[in-house]
């Protein structure tokens, strides 16, 4: 009833070739956007539960922005390319460790000249970690032209062991630190330091809704559309006239660049100090996990995906002490990954397609509401 | 459907007034980071049971400290970083003062908290473990390794080995490996026994074993060519009995392997049932076995069935959980002393740690006389002891085999100095002034 299109009559391209073209998404969308940008702010400055206290943000919040950011880059790649991928804590690691080796300054020695850049701030720090991510991401992309599936998720596997060795072995990059460990420099943009949690929240909530609108507008672009004829038939794609070449590299390259820029934000924004294991073979493993949870080939499944892998097992963790029920962390803790193993279970059974999947029929049935046939 | 969101929304409010219980005004929020599961639980659950007990034993005793009840929540970190820092978010905020201190138990957690707690003000007690150059409390000032950091541990197991060859000038022309944990917590020792290295002039390498540590034949084989006269082990976890395993394989002497005090328990060597004889470990001080304070836990707490210790009841772990609240409730008494019998802030709780005195005296009083030495913190030492012993066991049980071996100071402190220096200008903290500190 409420939920129709109905009498939007579109009058120009530029109406037709909008992200949202119906009009409830949009007013849903704006919605969503000013309770993220003003509600939730509002909400944390009275003191409303639960956003009062710092925990809403800083152990919620954050880490779901940040992980939705890294799935919405391997959906890139793994969702509309249809290129598997378990390389993703290796590329957030390189995103992470050269934002690190920028904002602390950077220099080599090639025997004949001597490269040295002065410690940026932060903001084009985490922008190069970025970028790095993407270069790198090239270079482990290009077995892709000649391997497919399964095939090509081992060689991305390879890129996972290779920086988690890195990062661990080569002492330059963690600046010669004698425990491995580094420590991130202060959230300092433009002469401002963020510092308090709901500053630290509007920074990941900045990046995250810049990227995803970006990632939204390039999906449905020419390049979007030679990723999926990529993914559906590569051989057929080909025959059309899509280079694999470019489709799949420019994949690779802007997946690797947001998950670069998750990893930086992962390390500077959430964590503060870290080392190689935050980036380890288990993070891949999760945010594929918030891929195919969410959905594969859908923006707004990354989001879903994230916030069931990573909100779920808090919230449950939590159920029993808030219910005063005198359980010990010990079982809790294995009650969880029981009850959340079965959910998976039983989702990707009843829905294989995951959340988005679910979100689309939701919607197909509002349309017909409250007269389905 | 309807049904089921009105269930939803009861079951929401109901989750709401749950969150809030009421508080009583007089109970001090001692937070626990545990690990209860995964790879590391065998090491951390006599841990948390020795925190949890000695807590609830001061309760049932004495009623609290000086009156004030203690209410201890546990979360479960799984020993990993994220986690960890998700329970450190959760808990900080609880009771009517929030958390009184935390000890994560593990050297990434640590490293994590390092940067987070002195924007909320809670002391991170890392007894044993963490940051050696956080001894320096100008440039720390809310950490506090107290009674032991890697670098002691590094430096007294070489001048144990020293003591058994005859001497340091024996040490030349050695070869002496670290087999340790590739992490923060197994990587800190390195720069100690480098600079040990230097100035005894012994052959030092590092080895490292991935996490969690149970595949480690390569290392081992490797240390079989190699022949080093000793192998100094840092592991944590499973990767100790496995490390003891694979030297029983290669045929490489236990008695030569000496253990860093987080590899010298009972569950490190029991797997490895008669393998593990010989093996030696270093002591933070105390080893296994009940002194006074075990009649009271068994007294107050084991008999009135108000814990989960099984056998665990006793054991080096144990003692070391128990010695971990023994201090961080004793700070709070010493806070309590300026601030007054209520519970107090992590600022306050702060203010104890620095400046604690447990002279042999107290340390008599509270039962843990045999188990530590009479330790002061102070601004500028947030480590406040030096010493520590060797043990060696001989299939059934722990034998102390050493007497108190004092870490030379004047090798570690320029490198605690040179450490909290770069620490501090990479995060540009202006170092306290301590003599001006009360």
């Amino acid at each position: 009833m409420f939920y129709r299109e109905t009498g939007q009559f579109k009058t120009s391209y530029a109406a037709d070739m909008q992200i949202f073209p119906i009009r409830q998404d949009r007013i849903a969308l704006w919605v969503v956007l000013a309770f993220a940008f003003i509600g939730i702010p509002l909400l944390d400055g009275l003191q409303v539960w639960p956003f009062g206290g710092e925990y809403m943000l800083r152990a919620i919040l954050i880490p779901f922005l940040i992980l939705s950011l890294a799935a919405i880059g391997l959906n890139i790649l793994t969702g509309y390319c249809g290129q598997l991928s378990l390389g993703s804590g290796a590329f957030m690691a390189i995103g992470a460790y050269s934002a690190y080796k920028f904002g602390t300054g950077v220099d080599i020695s090639f025997g004949l000249f001597d490269l040295s850049i002065p410690p940026l701030s932060v903001l084009p720090s985490i922008l190069l970690g970025g970028l790095m991510a993407a270069i790198i991401g090239i270079l482990f992309g290009i077995p892709s032209l000649r391997i497919k599936g399964l095939y090509l998720a081992v060689a991305t596997l390879a890129a996972q062991f290779f920086f988690d060795w890195v990062f661990i072995r080569v002492k330059w990059f963690t600046n010669y630190t004698s425990s491995g460990s580094v420590v991130a420099p202060d959230l300092n943009f433009f002469g401002y330091v963020v510092n308090a949690p709901i500053e630290r929240y509007l920074l990941c909530l900045v990046f995250v809704t810049i990227f995803a609108l970006l990632a939204k507008n390039l999906v449905r672009g020419n390049i979007g559309r030679q990723w999926m004829a990529t993914r559906d038939m590569d051989i057929a794609a080909e025959l059309m006239g899509i280079r694999p070449l470019y489709a799949k590299l420019s994949a690779f390259a802007i997946s690797s660049f947001i998950m670069g820029v998750a990893g930086a934000l992962w390390a500077f924004v959430y964590l503060g100090a870290w080392e190689p294991l935050a980036f380890s073979i288990d993070r891949s493993f999760q945010i594929l996990f918030m891929v195919i949870i969410g959905g594969l080939g859908s923006i707004l499944g990354s989001f879903l995906g994230a916030a069931f892998i990573l909100v779920l097992p808090i919230a449950l963790d939590q159920v029993p002490h808030a219910l005063g029920m005198p359980i010990s962390v010990e079982t809790v803790s294995l009650l969880v990954f029981v009850i959340t193993g079965a959910l998976i279970c039983w989702l990707l059974i009843v829905e294989p397609r995951g959340f988005a999947r679910l979100w689309l029929t939701g919607k197909e049935k509002l349309r017909l509401w409250p007269y389905p046939y | 459907m309807r049904k089921l969101t009105l269930a939803l929304t009861a079951l929401a409010l109901g989750a709401t007034g749950m969150t809030a219980p009421a508080m009583a005004q007089n109970e001090q929020f001692l937070p626990s980071l545990v690990y209860r599961t995964g790879p590391y639980a065998p090491n951390g659950i006599p841990f948390a049971n020795g925190v949890a007990d000695y807590w609830t034993m001061l309760n049932e005793r004495d009623g609290g400290i000086n009156g004030v009840k203690i209410v201890a929540e546990e979360c479960e970190t799984g020993y990993a970083t994220d986690k960890g820092v998700e329970c450190y978010e959760r808990l900080k905020g609880k009771g009517p003062t929030g958390a009184g201190y935390f000890s994560p138990l593990s050297t990434g957690i640590t490293f994590a908290l390092t940067e987070k707690v002195p924007g909320d003000k809670i002391p991170l007690l890392t007894m044993g473990y963490g940051r050696s150059e956080s001894r320096n409390g100008a440039v720390f000032p809310w950490n506090f390794v107290a009674v032991g950091s890697y670098w002691t541990a590094a430096d007294v197991a070489i001048q144990h080995i020293a003591k058994e060859l005859g001497g340091a000038d024996k040490l030349k022309g050695k070869k002496i490996s670290l087999v340790y944990h590739d992490s923060p917590y197994g990587k800190e020792p390195i720069a100690a026994l480098e600079q040990r290295a230097k100035v005894n002039g012994f052959t030092f390498k590092a080895i490292p074993v991935t996490h969690p540590g149970v595949e480690q034949k390569s290392q081992w084989l490797a240390i079989r060519q190699d022949r080093p006269d000793y192998v100094l082990l840092w592991g944590w976890g499973v990767m100790n009995s496995t490390s003891i395993k694979e030297a029983a394989a290669v045929g490489y002497p236990r008695d030569k392997v000496i253990g860093v005090w987080w590899s010298g328990a009972e569950p490190d060597v029991t797997p490895a049932g008669d393998q593990s004889t010989g093996y030696k470990a270093l002591m933070l001080q105390h080893g296994a076995g009940k002194f006074k304070v075990h009649a009271d836990l068994e007294k107050f707490v084991i008999s009135k069935n108000k814990t989960a210790t099984k056998d665990d009841f006793a054991q080096v772990l144990y003692n070391r959980g128990l010695l971990n609240s023994m201090l961080g409730t004793e700070a709070i008494r010493t806070a309590m002393k300026k601030f007054g019998n209520k519970p107090m802030t992590g600022e306050q709780v702060r203010w104890g740690f620095e400046n604690l005195d447990l002279t042999a005296a107290r340390i008599k009083e509270l039962g843990f006389e045999g188990m530590v030495s009479p330790i002061k913190l102070s601004c500028a030492d947030h480590q406040g002891a030096d010493v520590a012993r060797v043990q060696q066991w001989d299939g059934k049980a722990w034998k102390v085999i050493s007497d108190y071996y004092k870490a030379d100071r004047s090798i570690l402190d320029p490198m605690v100095k040179d450490a909290s220096a770069k620490y501090a200008a990479e995060k540009k903290i202006t170092a306290r002034d301590c003599s001006k500190e009360s």
